[in-house]
């Protein structure tokens, strides 16, 4: 008789949403000026969630000043007393972990074991970390009494919607500035939930505002010429849009962009743990993730092996609903991005690239995306070259550490890599040559607050985490 | 796979030649697969599932025949308040014990397992070592719980460890010409290094080892999720190299039904539904029946249970 | 006694260790601070630039996996090489500059003591900017500062030498390699530093020096997809405008053009403008997977 999980579903009672939420402007919430809305769906059952405001250019503008008047203040405190106030924010995130993870969750799309083993820990860790830094500022390396920017307009993405939020706000308002942070369309309830965080904060108003909206939002926000800093986490293309929007001036500028990560196992490789990596590689958060190892390079000589092996694994992981603390796999986070998956897996395809994925039951409902492997990829084939953003791993070969090498950094990106091999010396020089700003050897997708993160080449410039993000909302 | 253990240095090579494991990643994901969910319906299947795969265990020098036979009587009725739960799969004894155990279970199907050659620590020259399988094995036991020599394999003398694991696999033979099942106890605490557990487990199932056991549950570190994890991983890529399947038996340490539940999703999810049975999947345990008791009552009758209300042994 | 003719010097580019005249065969006049011809300046061509970057870019992975301490060997060569041709260099930027000889010197001193805090920086730089962080979890986690790769550079157009190598040095200390456009009026030093450096152990197409405008050259050079930065310091506000939206294409690091004086403290701002920071895990945990209580 077979081992079936019952359903397990982590309570949505744990969050209240409201039916409709404005923007978050001078310590308020207030309504777009001209009114407009938009909806924002569960991506697993597409139901609709709540209705938020649409910032318009006058509602960008209206938060700039308010960040602007706030900065005087803010920046002027001792650092001693943000540090205060980034430490309550991480206790209360603490305490509100469980009612984020799963708005998270039905917002997003991605697994409740992830909102609630990975996002949200590393949300409260990266709050408790740069709050450390507030009042140390002078100790930093940035040379003494390193002065904050100004006001700095943010842009983030839906993969990873508070954490990417923490990433920008923590070293921000740790260095003194004051934020106008605008989350992405399909996923504006959690950074909402931030705002009234801020409130039980006690965080003076203006330092922390929340511009709901879609593109038009976030260009008018980067174009604004009260923003003295611009930082981006998205796509490529969009990124350099910005860095067009922004030259000339004066606005420091920090872009987390695209990967195309290059997961290499050599032949010595600890196997069941390199079948995990690979895993955890594409398949955390669906693939969804910039710095994922969507290109698998393997040694020719255990390519058999480990396509076994790694089948065998994919054929265990559960799909499904993402409230369901036993599922590995949730939903795909919009319609749009479905069909962005779907049309580069079908290149693949096309291209004569060899399709796998396990037998698996989606739902009905929702944006779902089966795990799937494509062997019989080559360097020409767009799916070993494009960033796919979903589960999907392109699988390559190689013979010697050097063509792996030449192979791994053929990419327009460079912002992770994998390496597993048992040999120490060979993991070092794989490593030293990779053109890559997050190398995992014999691990992949780890994340911390102490740790820099961010890319080589069009993968973006400036790194987030460490005493490396203060850089960027400093002037040094 | 006659030819690597040829010689010492064929089988130190075949060994050497396994994949590494890297600790911190086998830890990983047995503490991912920990973080599974097991409710309601799969809940009751894993408990009596796991009541089934218990080898009730008593090891202590002060053990007598009345405490054996009480254990006898627990393992046929675990439950005196539900004559539907499931019986143990075995009782496990000192060889001295092995004849008061067998007249205890006759015409169950509960098994009588025997710890020998000189266990815990096995330090004992290798006839000592036969003699003690072979006189439990005549008292009736079904099965054998070996100890390896941990001292050769440290030392490298892998070719000593295998020809003794044959000799007592040899020495399970009964007259009639079946055999005791061979259980071949690592002692993974002691090997110390996932490395070492990985090469000991192929060693054991080219030695020709029925089950593979963790540990003797008297060192300090036994049965663990990644230790049990790694070696569910050799039985599953031993059976897809030889076609043989081999048990796994995690003992020691294993307390509470939380814990069982973990080492069931570790086997689901490893090895699958194949290994789901007692005949390939074993916990080496005494207190953790009474806990899988409690929890058993509580499913059924909606309230908390507590020890008075389940029987001591 | 009738006065010596001498001898005029030929000015070439300084491309991949060799000493090319423009592919375009064009030269201009370079005249001194009165309106004094001085010499003819090759006036480099986008064919011109396009060959400095793939000599850049193949001196890069020698150049950037030399051990630092080998590279601050060479660059701290430089110097003595620059020192030893003092009085030439003294000559050239008080012609380029229009100042007297003391400030010329001044400046030239300057120059050659710049080689010498850059030299000093190379095996240093890591050790400031990167460092083992201290991650939750049972991991080795270390960041480490890498060379950016071909860094194209707009020299200061007023400081001719000072100005010229505070922009290359940081470059070449941190790794990477790099392609510069020399002061459009006052190109000669710079050219005659290509020869102290062909001359200084630098690994030929590691410093790449042409001479022209920088308005007709670097758009070419700011789109390129081979280029990873660039460094605007010598471009007025309009054209580095041009060159950032171009830069854009492949996201290559800009350092703005801003008021800097080229006589003060550096600092390493330069030098860490174009280096990237690679963090490396690598899981560490226990000894073992437990003990034996006998």
């Amino acid at each position: 008789m077979a081992f079936e999980y019952a359903p397990a579903p982590e309570s949505r009672a744990v969050v209240d949403i409201a039916p409709s939420y404005g923007l978050f402007i001078d310590g308020e919430f207030r309504e777009a000026t001209g009114g407009k809305v938009f909806k924002t769906v569960s991506p697993s059952t597409e139901e609709v969630l709540s209705e938020v405001a649409q910032a318009s250019a006058e509602d960008v503008d209206a938060a700039v000043k308010a960040a602007r008047k706030a900065f005087e203040k803010w920046s002027a405190l001792p650092g001693s007393e943000r540090a205060k106030y980034l430490f309550r924010i991480a206790r209360i995130i603490q305490e509100r972990s469980r009612e984020l993870a799963v708005l998270e969750t039905l917002d997003n799309g991605k697994p409740i074991k992830e909102t609630r083993d990975a996002d949200l820990p590393l949300v409260a860790a990266h709050f408790f970390y740069y709050a450390g830094w507030a009042d140390k500022l002078d100790h930093a390396g940035f040379g003494p009494n390193p002065r904050p920017l100004g006001v700095a307009g943010q842009v983030i993405p839906w993969n990873f919607p508070l954490l990417m939020l923490a990433w920008k706000i923590a070293p921000a308002l740790a260095a003194g500035n004051t934020v106008v942070l605008k989350p992405a369309e399909t996923t504006p309830l959690s950074a909402l939930f931030f705002a009234d965080i801020c409130r039980q904060a006690g965080l003076p108003k203006g330092v922390v505002n929340i511009l709901t909206g879609d593109g038009s939002t976030g260009a008018a926000l980067v174009g604004h010429e009260g923003v003295d800093k611009v930082a981006f986490t998205g796509s490529t293309a969009v990124g350099k849009q910005i860095a067009r929007t922004v030259a000339g001036t004066d606005k420091k500028l920090t872009l987390e962009l695209g990967g195309k990560g290059a997961n290499i196992v050599f032949d010595d490789a600890p196997i069941d743990q390199a079948v995990e990596g690979i895993v955890n590689g594409i398949f955390f958060n669906q693939g969804q993730v910039c710095c994922a190892g969507s290109r698998l390079l393997v040694q020719e000589s255990i390519q058999d092996e480990l396509l076994d092996a790694l089948k065998r694994r994919m054929s265990t992981l559960r799909v499904g609903d993402p409230l369901d603390k036993n599922t590995d796999v949730g939903a795909i986070n919009s319609a749009e991005q479905l069909a962005r998956i779907t049309a580069l897996a079908d290149s693949g395809e096309a291209e004569g690239a060899e399709r796998w994925a396990p037998a698996c039951e989606l739902p009905s409902a929702g944006y779902w995306f089966a795990p799937t492997l494509f062997t019989n990829v080559t360097q020409a084939h767009r799916i070993a070259r494009e960033e796919i953003f979903g589960p999907v791993l392109s699988v390559l070969t190689f013979r010697t550490p050097a063509e792996a090498v030449a192979k791994a950094n053929n990419s327009q990106y460079g912002l992770s890599a994998g390496i597993w091999t048992e040999k120490g010396s060979r993991m070092l020089a794989v490593a030293s040559k990779l053109r890559a700003g997050v190398v995992w050897a014999n691990t992949f997708n780890k994340f911390d607050p102490t740790s820099p993160f961010g890319g080589y080449k069009e993968s973006g410039f400036g790194r987030e985490g460490g005493r490396h993000g203060l850089e960027a909302y400093l002037d040094v | 796979m006659a030819d690597v253990t040829a010689s010492d240095g064929a089988l130190r090579r075949f060994l050497h030649g396994l994949p590494g494991v890297d600790p911190v990643g086998l830890e990983a994901r047995a503490a991912a697969l920990g973080t599974r969910s097991i409710k309601t319906t799969a809940k009751a299947y894993a408990i009596d599932l796991a009541i089934s795969m218990i080898d009730l265990t008593t090891l202590e020098g002060a053990d007598t025949p009345g405490k054996v036979r009480a254990l006898c009587a627990k393992a046929l009725n675990p439950d005196p308040t539900d004559r539907d739960t499931p019986r143990t799969a075995a009782i496990c004894v000192y060889p001295d014990m092995v004849a008061t155990a067998a007249e205890s279970l006759r015409g169950s199907e509960v098994k009588v397992a025997s710890v020998a050659t000189a266990f815990p620590a096995g330090r004992a020259a290798l006839p000592v070592k036969l003699a003690d399988t072979i006189d439990a094995v005549a008292a009736g036991a079904d099965e054998i719980d070996m100890v390896i020599d941990r001292g050769a394999f440290l030392a490298g003398r892998y070719l000593s460890v295998f020809e003794e694991i044959k000799a007592v696999k040899e020495a399970c033979r009964r007259q009639d010409g079946t055999a005791a099942r061979l259980k071949v106890i690592f002692e993974t605490g002691e090997l110390s290094t996932y490395d070492n557990i990985r090469r000991a487990s192929w060693l054991g199932m080219l030695a020709g080892a029925d089950f593979i056991k963790t540990s003797t549950g008297k060192v300090a570190v036994n049965a663990t999720p990644a230790n049990t994890l790694l070696m569910l991983e050799a039985v599953r890529d031993f059976r897809d190299t030889t076609g043989v399947q081999v048990g796994v038996k995690p003992a020691g340490g294993i307390r509470t039904t939380k814990d069982a539940m973990k080492f069931l999703v570790l086997v689901n999810e490893t090895v699958g539904e194949e290994w789901l049975t007692n005949e390939w999947f074993r916990f080496g345990a005494s207190s953790l029946l009474n806990d899988l008791l409690m929890q058993r009552q509580k499913l059924s009758t909606g309230r908390y249970s507590g020890p008075d209300y389940v029987t001591v042994d | 006694m009738s006065e010596r003719l001498s001898v005029f010097k030929t000015y070439k580019l300084f491309v991949g260790g060799k000493f090319p005249r423009s592919e375009s065969g064009r030269v201009y006049e370079v005249t001194d601070s009165k309106g004094k011809w001085l010499a003819n300046a090759p006036l480099s061509s986008r064919k011109d630039a396009r060959d400095a970057i793939v000599a850049a870019r193949k001196a890069f992975g020698g150049w950037s996996g030399a051990t630092a301490y080998n590279r601050g060997q060479i660059l701290y060569r430089v110097a003595e090489m620059l020192e030893g041709r003092r009085d030439q260099f003294v000559a050239e930027v008080a012609d380029a500059e229009g100042l007297s000889k003391s400030k010329a010197a001044a400046q030239v001193d300057a120059a050659i003591d710049r080689w010498v805090w850059y030299a000093g920086w190379t095996d240093k730089i890591a050790q400031v900017v990167g460092g083992t962080n201290p991650v939750a979890g049972p991991f080795f986690n270390v960041s480490s500062p890498e060379p950016t790769g071909v860094v194209a550079v707009v020299a200061p157009q007023e400081s001719s030498l000072l100005g010229l190598v505070s922009v290359i040095a940081p470059v070449i200390a941190g790794g990477s390699t790099v392609v510069v456009v020399a002061s459009e009026k006052a190109p000669l030093p710079a050219l005659s530093l290509g020869e102290v450096l062909a001359t200084s152990d630098v690994p030929g197409g590691v410093v790449n020096i042409l001479s022209g405008k920088a308005a007709e050259i670097f758009p070419s050079v700011a789109a390129h997809q081979d280029v990873n930065a660039i460094d605007l310091a010598g471009a007025d506000a309009e054209l580095a405008k041009a060159l950032e939206v171009a830069a854009a294409d492949n996201l290559k690091r800009v350092v703005r053009p801003q008021p800097v004086d080229w006589s003060a403290d550096p600092g390493t701002k330069r030098l860490t403008a174009f280096l990237e920071t690679k963090t490396v895990w690598h899981p560490t945990g226990s000894l073992g997977a437990g003990g034996s209580s006998y």
